[in-house]
């Protein structure tokens, strides 16, 4: 029955969405906690001429770090709504549904990046409007897709936690305790070139290719080896890869926890 | 025709035996009934029928499909009101019911109207809109009620439907589950330990204790095994009477209960003047007296050899019936 499983992959979504709509509070703190980093942080450090970072305004170096940032958070947040359900009991509902864990992973997948995404973007927007530079239409593809497989790569990684986790209330503690070093290790914040150790750390961090990538597509070529590392479609084929394994491990332990 | 066959259904846990080897039938368009105290094993064999545990041993049909291996055919076939609310709070009533139809495959054009039947039947359409985090606590349990009808279950499973709930809500609640078992020939199968739940709901019910099924019976049945009639009165010296009424040999049980007297007899109304005479010539003013039949409660305590408040307490620590997070 393809049209049952379709039916549950976008009911899964859909309620994601509709809750992440009415969730006003979810909505507003999700978009003014990156902005004090962006309006703050950035503001606050462009007084200094970072030596790194040449001419560039330190807001505009900031922002590709803090969109990841947002999206990765985002995400994870996925994770937490899967132990929410299965506390409040909505995931029985949805256990004895005719329809298979598989469609359940994937709606719930693509909810939890869809809302992520959305984040990321309206925080570009603000971004852009703040005066970073507006990349060409190929800068715009490459962002989207960072912005994307970023989001998947989080999502699977909130699903890993959530299933080796029964506890939502320790959830967000832990997960911030290991995400907190990730990301202020992955350059987003401040350049790991000059600096042998900090690129080799950034190298075996994942967050590091996300922020790179992103970076790297919305300065173009003419700042590679000064703002960032890697050229962007290495960043990208990482970025793929590392989905592409989190959303299976993560599918895959989430439809064991709960058998 | 048997709608729910099960055979030697049994669930282990670690340490301990929640389903022993129980094997019973259900025929279509009954409401059959699951009595017991917490921690029977009641639960536990909803779950393995609604196919979220696999049985440790033996297997079960429900109308025709094996539990199984046939589950996706099984979880087509049944609806189930879970013992905790299993809503979408942020979500409202209709919400929740579209999201529900969509993934039992109901057509778009079958789905809105079979939303305003369900409401009707549960009389929810003036909250349908409404988030489901401000409905009541009977609200609540109507929209799951609505919900499990939604994709014409041939059996609906109800763990403990009341729980919870007021008085002038479970009435509700039970008119309603009457209704559809009439109206739609839903065949219904609740589990309770609430006895006039069973008394005013059921056509058969199962006792069940320690995951056993001790006996299974139409209702009237069983009272009728008990054979006796019960006599409660109320007097100025309970003690004394029930010293001189004991030596009696048509006196087969005496109980009290805070000031009443329970006497389990034959032939209760004739009864009546014999105690009153007895009582006058001791000097003692009968307050109260009445017959009744035998109630499930009776029908319970003879079967188990104890009260279902006894069980309760003495089960304080609940066994794990199903592993929940945390």
């Amino acid at each position: 029955m393809m049209n049952l499983e379709i039916q549950a992959i976008y009911v899964m979504w859909l309620r994601q969405m509709k809750r992440f709509v009415r969730s006003k509070s979810r909505l507003v703190v999700s978009i003014i906690q990156p902005l004090f980093f962006l309006l703050i942080l950035g503001s606050g450090f462009n007084q200094f001429q970072l030596a790194d970072i040449g001419n560039i305004d330190y807001r505009s170096f900031l922002a590709p770090g803090i969109i990841t940032m947002a999206i990765v958070f985002s995400s994870m947040f996925t994770g937490i709504s899967v132990l929410w359900d299965k506390q409040f009991g909505f995931l029985q509902e949805v256990l004895v549904a005719p329809v298979s864990r598989l469609s359940i992973i994937i709606g719930r997948t693509l909810g939890g990046a869809s809302v992520a995404l959305v984040q990321g973007f309206i925080i570009l927007l603000i971004s852009i409007f703040l005066g970073i530079p507006f990349p060409g239409p190929l800068g715009i593809l490459l962002i989207l897709l960072f912005m994307i497989f970023t989001a998947f790569t989080a999502v699977g990684f909130g699903l890993i936690f959530a299933s080796k986790m029964n506890d939502f209330q320790s959830f967000p503690i832990i997960m911030n305790l290991v995400m907190m070093p990730l990301i202020l290790l992955s350059s987003a914040f401040f350049t790991v070139i000059d600096t042998p150790m900090l690129l080799t750390i950034a190298r075996v961090n994942p967050v590091f290719y996300m922020v790179d990538g992103l970076r790297g597509s919305l300065f173009g070529p003419a700042y590679l080896g000064s703002l960032y590392v890697n050229p962007p479609l290495i960043n990208l084929i990482v970025v793929v890869s590392l989905s592409l394994i989190t959303i299976s491990v993560g599918s895959y332990s989430f439809s064991k926890s709960e058998a | 025709m048997d709608i729910i066959k099960t055979e030697h259904l049994t669930k282990n846990f670690k340490d301990l035996t929640a389903v022993d080897n129980i094997s019973f039938t259900v025929q279509k368009g009954e409401i059959f009934g699951f009595l017991g105290p917490n921690g029977a094993g009641k639960t536990t064999t909803i779950k393995m029928l609604t196919t979220l545990l696999h049985p440790t041993n033996g297997t079960a049909e429900i109308a025709g499909h094996d539990i199984i291996n046939k589950r996706d055919d099984v979880r087509k076939s049944i609806g189930v009101v879970f013992q905790e609310p299993a809503l979408d709070t942020e979500l409202t009533g209709v919400e929740n019911l579209d999201f529900h139809a969509r993934m039992y495959g109901i057509s778009k054009k079958r789905r809105g109207e079979r939303i305003n039947e369900v409401f009707e039947l549960v009389d929810l359409t003036d909250k349908k809109d409404v988030l489901v985090k401000n409905y009541s606590g009977g609200m609540k349990r109507r929209l799951e009620i609505a919900r499990g009808l939604m994709h014409f279950p041939k059996v609906l499973f109800l763990d403990e439907p009341t729980l919870g709930l007021d008085a002038q809500t479970r009435q509700a609640i039970w008119k309603y589950i009457k209704k559809m078992n009439r109206e739609e020939k839903t065949t219904i199968f609740l589990t309770t330990h609430y006895m006039d739940e069973a008394d005013n709901l059921c056509n058969r019910i199962g006792i069940i204790d320690h995951g056993k099924i001790l006996v299974m019976d139409s209702i009237r049945n069983l009272k009728q095994s008990i054979g006796n009639d019960v006599i409660t009165l109320s007097s100025t010296d309970n003690q004394k009477l029930l010293t001189e009424l004991k030596q009696k040999d048509w006196v087969k049980k005496t109980e009290t209960y805070d000031d009443h007297l329970t006497l389990g007899v034959q032939q209760g109304d004739e009864k009546i003047p014999i105690i009153i005479e007895r009582a006058q010539k001791l000097d003692i003013k009968i307050k109260s007296i009445s017959v009744r039949q035998p109630t499930l409660d009776d029908v319970f305590i003879s079967y188990t050899g104890r009260t279902m408040r006894d069980e309760e307490t003495k089960n304080i620590t609940v066994p794990p019936r199903f592993k929940r997070g945390r």
